[in-house]
């Protein structure tokens, strides 16, 4: 369906990511967001408790990020689309409700405009060390999506997209900003509601006796049902069967968990996105995500003047990861060139992918600024040396 | 008693088996354990009021009574440890139609969930909180929990508590509830009346249910069985409605004070945020409709 008007700001604006976030959500059609103030990913939420009481939608400042996730995951089984906004130290408070969301399959977005870290660490700069804590922070086997918008224009139509496949999955969906995309300001273009499109949360046909939360029906995901509808449903955190009632077996466990994995891995062709340039005969391909891949590509630009044919892969979609794309190319390059403001995360799941092919060049960095794009440029230009 | 007795016996439903998941019982509780009179009475307090039993919805933490959500034939929630005042909070303010009560144990809403109990209290969040309180984290085999009276042994304090414990009546009503009151699970009928009363209120409504934990609690103290514990409720617990509730901590096998502490008007966290939106936004403000935030073709 298309985007409810009442939630779409239709213009051109001179935002920064998270003002653009914030209306990508309500654009989406989210209209319960808890949260609880951290740099840099407060204006997030900012923008939208001025903007929510004028749509039907609710905010409300939790007394910390365990509730703000708790409050989403609550809120996301009345059928009304949900958010929460954080960073580092928040996002590692929001881990135990992620994985509550992942086992109650409950649609919802998770905001992180990181910054530096560990532990309080760089609350205004910026950092992209929580890939991994984004994709398993939360015990347990699971799959989530995650996703990295590269400017404010992202921020805002990539929101919507993370809504709409928290919708089409069931899952919580990570929205993975960078203190720099969050806080730049640059020209937002929203488009009219009629021509954005939204996912609604599908409601299950059956009637009340005959559905199950958890039953599958031969398909990857089940249908959903809100509380209030005389479903008189069950969910728990524990392993549990179609039903949604616990049992405490191995066989049980591995029915719930393969389903939890299954449902995302099954569909990663769907689910990855990615920009790609210049992959054709490319000698040397950089892959990088969020505010690392715009100061790659001037590194991209010194190096192909020097008539090094290099290619670019930048993540959208981070979680799951574009496994085969990486696969396919390791056989025809001399390397992978990995630039991310940490000390190696994604740049290992380019290495697992590459098999031994393709060396797997880090350019790391703790954070606290972008990358010098002369370092992404010497590692490019190490590899064809 | 006729073999035809004995046949229309095993036939007859239980009076509140249609708000249970029978397909669920037996349950996990103990021998003489309380909860299960709780939840009697929680069934007969619903069956009693005539709530929309459609618009009712039960969230659990963790724990023994964390299980309760699991057997109530309501749209059910067993969340996290701790957590289910959170998650209840963000299920009553997306549909504001429905009538929401947290049903949990003392370590569940007061250790761990000890913060958002206390800030869903200041909100005066529209929901109805049960708590159980066996005075013991049972579910992992006896630890000290903030309830364990003063001198109680618990498995990690084995030879005797020393903390101080909370006073829950006392901290729900110094945080803002506007209905609190105690009982013990030998109170049947008057806990049923407080819970019926309790539905036809709003805001924060905490009721605290002292029970016994026979497994645990009772054989750590030498209390006996559960049926020692009921007696010990019947000799030891009075009945002072309206006490000052600063006069109702619990010392180790002293006097139980029971009864209706507090019972206030008060504006709801959704009711104050109307009014407000209302006076400061006039016709520009859009409530939450009743029915939630579903957005749909």
């Amino acid at each position: 369906m298309k985007a409810d008007p009442a939630g779409v700001l239709t213009g051109v604006h001179y935002f920064d990511g998270d003002y653009a976030c914030g209306e990508g959500a309500m654009a989406a059609g989210c209209r319960f967001v808890a949260g609880y103030p951290i740099t840099p990913s407060t204006e997030v939420v900012e923008r939208v408790c001025r903007r929510f009481p004028l749509m039907g939608g609710t905010f409300i400042q939790m007394e910390d990020e365990l509730a703000s996730m708790a409050a989403v995951v609550g809120a996301a089984w009345t059928g009304t689309k949900s958010m929460t906004v954080t960073s580092g130290p928040g996002f590692s408070l929001m881990m135990e409700n992620i994985g509550l969301g992942a086992m109650m399959e409950t649609p919802c977005v998770v905001v992180n405009v990181q910054r530096g870290g560990p532990s309080t660490g760089l609350p205004t700069m910026v950092g992209q060390a929580d890939m991994m804590q984004a994709r398993w922070g939360s015990h347990g086997d699971y799959e989530l999506i995650a996703l990295s918008p590269q400017s404010p224009q992202e921020a805002f139509d990539l929101t919507v997209v993370a809504f709409n496949l928290s919708e089409l999955y069931r899952v919580p969906v990570m929205f993975m900003m960078d203190e720099c995309v969050g806080h730049m300001t640059e020209k937002v273009v929203i488009p009219e509601a009629d021509v954005i499109d939204v996912v609604p949360r599908k409601l299950t046909d059956k009637p009340p006796g005959e559905y199950w939360p958890y039953q599958l029906n031969g398909k990857d995901v089940p249908e959903n049902v809100r509380a209030g509808d005389g479903y008189r449903f069950h969910t728990t955190g524990l392993t549990h069967d179609y039903r949604g009632y616990p049992v405490m077996s191995a066989d049980c466990q591995e029915w719930n968990v393969r389903h939890l994995i299954d449902k995302i891995r099954l569909n990663v062709d769907d689910i990855v996105r990615y920009d790609a340039e210049n992959l054709d005969g490319a000698e040397v391909v950089v892959l990088a995500y969020g505010i690392t891949a715009r100061v790659t590509r001037m590194a991209i630009e010194m190096a192909q003047a020097k008539g090094v044919k290099v290619g670019f892969i930048r993540l959208i979609v981070v979680w799951p990861f574009p496994e085969k794309l990486i696969r396919s190319l390791a056989g025809q390059v001399k390397a992978f060139v990995v630039p991310e403001i940490n000390y190696g995360q994604v740049v290992l799941e380019v290495e697992r992918c590459a098999g031994g092919k393709a060396p797997a060049i880090g350019v790391s960095h703790g954070g606290g600024g972008v990358h010098d794009p002369n370092a992404i440029y010497e590692a490019i230009m190490g590899a064809v040396r | 008693m006729s073999a035809t007795t004995t046949a229309e016996a095993t036939t007859l439903e239980h009076p509140i088996a249609p708000y249970l998941r029978m397909d669920r019982i037996p349950h996990i509780w103990c021998p003489t354990c309380g909860i299960g009179t709780v939840v009697k009475c929680y069934a007969t307090a619903l069956e009693g009021t005539a709530v929309n039993l459609d618009k009712v919805a039960i969230v659990s933490g963790i724990g023994c009574t964390g299980r309760v959500a699991g057997y109530m034939k309501l749209d059910a929630f067993h969340s996290t440890h701790g957590r289910a005042i959170p998650f209840a909070t963000g299920l009553k303010l997306s549909r504001p139609e429905l009538q929401v009560t947290v049903f949990s144990g003392d370590g569940d809403l007061t250790g761990i969930g000890g913060n958002h109990f206390i800030h869903a209290a200041r909100r005066n969040m529209d929901l109805l909180v049960i708590l159980v309180n066996n005075f013991i984290y049972a579910m992992t085999g006896g630890q000290n929990a903030p309830t364990t009276p003063l001198s109680a042994r618990s498995s990690t304090m084995p030879f005797g508590n020393f903390e101080h414990p909370f006073n829950l009546p006392h901290l729900a009503a110094s945080c803002g509830a506007t209905y609190v009151a105690r009982w013990t699970c030998l109170h049947i009928r008057r806990l049923t009346r407080t819970f019926s009363e309790a539905m036809q209120r709003k805001g924060f409504r905490f009721i605290e249910v002292i029970t016994p934990c026979s497994t645990l609690y009772s054989r750590l103290n030498r209390l006996g069985t559960g049926l020692d514990l009921m007696r010990f409720y019947h000799d030891n617990a009075e009945i002072r409605h309206g006490a000052d509730t600063s006069e109702v901590s619990i010392g180790f096998q002293e006097k139980i004070i029971c009864g209706k502490f507090v019972d206030i008007e008060k504006p709801t966290f959704l009711e104050a945020k109307d009014a407000h939106y209302q006076k400061v936004l006039g016709e520009k403000y859009v409530p939450m409709p009743p029915e939630g935030g579903w957005i749909h073709e």
